[in-house]
């Protein structure tokens, strides 16, 4: 082998420890014995999965409804992924193949409010869903995350604009409407793309902590992202392997979601690169 | 009978559906009278008084009131809910002006049409992309436009605690107060341009490092000779697939200094180990690595994804004249990946100014310093002003560094992607 060879696939091997390390050191300390950050050994000595069990239990002297937050998040997250993908995709079709008056500036403007970090509204939001009396529920958190979907609708918009338009045309003539377009020709082709803003907006949701912990105010409507915050906030990293095997819960769903789906993310990335 | 367009018209302006009953459009012109007169309705009652708040944002504050004998607490006006009321009563009948244009243009539309004695039919069309676009655009109104101009609108108050929050007290309009006190008042002014400063710093490193790394680490898979590439790029995207909450707060323990195992085995080494989050300089270094491990993945998958869009008889003609491998990465690859990627470094440069995750979970802004005011110093712009938000009621300052952010993200964005290639020519990728 050439010396070249043996010198890249050291460095990969090295990356792959630093990529894969701090993962790995937190699943593992979820399967240790005892409670605290430190440990001699980097494989436990003993282990154990009462930090599981414990996550799913009553306990008297602390409140960690764990299996309420991660049913909490599972539903705020595939709602605002229906809705919020929903929405992106109208907002792109319509940018894509429509050439209407405004269009170009309602673009700049989209892109201008995209721009315009989302949690500096939070002040607006609170009050508005105070007087809707929506405070403190996931149907605030669902409209957060999908009303503002729209702004994210240039990877989209991109990908609708590499579909041939002779398509369209040929169905056209056939005598199909704007709807029976998008439903049977549009969508079968955007597999990729319907699977890319499902997952970035089901992630989104997922992992949110900012809006969640603004809206939801009492600890059996958090979502796991408060949850887990709150754990390492209120018990100060005592309650270390507890955490770490909250941790493990919360991201091999969504971990192994992004790697069984990564060519499509791969796809939606360079489409959103070169398309803008 | 060729005048329909200005009868129409004129008819719509007097009153909204006129004109459409004019073109025999009798369902549309019903729709329109009705929409014109909930809003004359909704104006004159309920708006009116919901636009004067907004002038004034209350007259009286909480006060002592005699009744009968004794004095009781009687609630004032709500300042904050009156500009909330207001900015939607002013939303509200901006629309409907906006409603009233597209009546009037509708009809002179439909008017010309018919003066032309074309089909009515082909006007659907023109109608169906604003139908898609109807949801998002409400969604888009009052979930980020109103919030805007509401956080907007607070930087010209004095909307903060100790003395003005309601519904205790009233809030007022100051007009620029609050912008001049940010830049001159020592107090604000010194905290800003250092925070400021290191924003900057801090969006720089952390959109080069990433950036550049992502590119090497591509290559370096990519290059020839290396095997099992996708478990590779498997391998490295994990870092970008553990949700960042988790994955920050995990860091953050890992960083520890007195527990963390990564001073542990400098110990083990007989090294001191280093304070990472506690000491100003390594907690800055600390979130610029940390950093590093998100998001280079995200650069690598792109990269690797346009290596494999560039053209193979570049290299093969390059190959007949002879050129080493160099020659070819840097008149051939380099070009082509950095022209192809140019708009992302743009977004991560603006993503990481706003890059609120990675310091608030990590440093929550620390270490503190006695040089700032409310802010640590690994604080960005952002984190501060959640903090001045959240833990210090001080939200005129807070809307003013917001506005400011915005304004500077929004300038460069607009500049910059007016320039790509996307906006331009989109309609060559045909």
């Amino acid at each position: 082998m050439k010396p070249r060879l043996i010198f890249s696939y050291l460095l990969l091997i090295l990356i792959g420890c630093a990529a894969l390390y701090p993962a790995l050191w937190t699943v593992l300390s979820s399967f240790r014995v005892g409670n605290s950050l430190f440990s001699d050994h980097f494989i436990p000595t003993k282990w154990t999965l009462e930090h599981y069990r414990d996550l799913f239990r009553d306990r008297a002297d602390r409140s960690i409804p764990y299996a309420t937050w991660y049913w909490n998040t599972l539903k705020v997250a595939t709602a605002s992924m229906i809705l919020g993908t929903l929405i992106q995709l109208l907002t792109a079709y319509a940018f894509s193949r429509f050439r209407f008056k405004g269009r170009k500036s309602l673009m700049t403007v989209t892109l201008i409010l995209g721009m315009f970090p989302g949690f500096l509204s939070i002040m607006a939001l609170f009050v508005i869903f105070n007087t809707l009396n929506l405070l403190d529920t996931q149907w605030a958190l669902i409209i957060v995350y999908s009303a503002g979907a729209a702004l994210g609708m240039f990877v989209a918009k991109g990908f609708f604009d590499t579909i041939p338009r002779s398509l369209e045309e040929a169905a056209r003539i056939d005598g199909a409407s704007h709807m029976k377009i998008f439903t049977s020709i549009i969508l079968p082709l955007s597999r990729p793309i319907i699977t890319y803003i499902s997952l970035t907006t089901f992630a989104g949701a997922w992992v949110d902590f900012i809006f969640a912990r603004m809206i939801l105010r009492s600890p059996e409507q958090w979502t796991l992202a408060v949850g887990l915050w709150n754990i390492i906030d209120a018990y100060n990293s005592t309650e270390f392997t507890l955490f770490a095997a909250g941790c493990v819960l919360v991201a091999i769903p969504i971990t192994a979601l992004f790697m069984y789906t990564q060519r499509f993310l791969v796809d939606g990335l360079t489409a959103g690169a070169s398309k803008g | 009978m060729k005048r329909h367009a200005a009868a129409a018209g004129w008819l719509s302006a007097l009153c909204m559906g006129l004109g459409q009953w004019y073109n025999r459009q009798y369902a549309k012109g019903l729709l329109f009278v009705l929409i014109h007169a909930a809003g004359i309705f909704l104006i004159a009652s309920k708006l009116f008084p919901y636009l004067q708040g907004l002038v004034t944002l209350g007259t009286k504050g909480q006060h002592l009131e005699k009744v009968g004998k004794i004095y009781k607490n009687v609630p004032g006006d709500h300042s904050v809910f009156m500009m909330i009321h207001g900015v939607l009563a002013a939303l509200v009948v901006l629309l409907y002006v906006v409603i009233y244009m597209m009546n009037i243009r509708d009809a002179v539309a439909i008017g010309r049409k018919r003066e032309q004695g074309r089909d009515l039919k082909d006007l659907q069309s023109t109608m169906f992309p604003w139908m898609l676009l109807a949801l998002p655009i409400i969604g888009v109104v009052f979930f980020t436009i109103m919030p805007i101009v509401f956080t907007s609108l607070i930087a010209f108050t004095n909307y903060a605690s100790p003395n003005h929050i309601p519904p205790k007290n009233l809030v007022d309009w100051v007009g620029f107060a609050t912008f001049h006190k940010l830049f001159t008042l020592n107090v604000w002014s010194n905290t800003f341009f250092g925070v400021l400063t290191w924003t900057i710093i801090w969006a720089i490193m952390a959109t080069v490092t990433c950036y550049f790394g992502g590119i090497l680490v591509a290559l370096l898979i990519n290059q020839q000779g290396i095997k099992f590439k996708g478990f590779w790029r498997m391998l490295f995207i994990i870092p970008y697939a553990i949700p960042q909450f988790v994955s920050l707060l995990i860091m953050k323990n890992m960083l520890n200094e007195k527990f963390g195992p990564i001073n542990q085995y400098f110990r083990a080494f007989g090294l001191e180990g280093l304070p990472w989050l506690n000491d100003p300089f390594w907690a800055k270094v600390s979130v610029i690595v940390v950093n590093m491990w998100i998001g280079i993945p995200v650069t690598m998958v792109l990269v690797m994804g346009i290596l494999t869009n560039i053209s193979k008889d570049l290299y093969e003609a390059a190959d007949v004249d002879g050129a080493s491998s160099w020659m070819k990465f840097r008149n051939i690859t380099m070009p082509y990946v950095l022209f192809a990627t140019a708009p992302i470094l743009i977004t991560q440069f603006a993503g990481n100014i706003n890059n609120f995750n990675v310091i608030f979970l990590l440093t929550g802004g620390n270490p503190a310093t006695m040089n700032y005011n409310n802010a640590g110093e690994t604080d960005l712009l952002v984190t501060w002003l959640y903090k001045l938000t959240l833990d210090f009621n001080q939200y005129n300052i807070a809307a003013a560094v917001s506005i400011l952010i915005f304004l500077f993200i929004a300038t460069m964005a607009i500049l910059l992607y007016r320039r790509t290639r996307s906006f331009k020519e989109e309609d060559m990728i045909q």
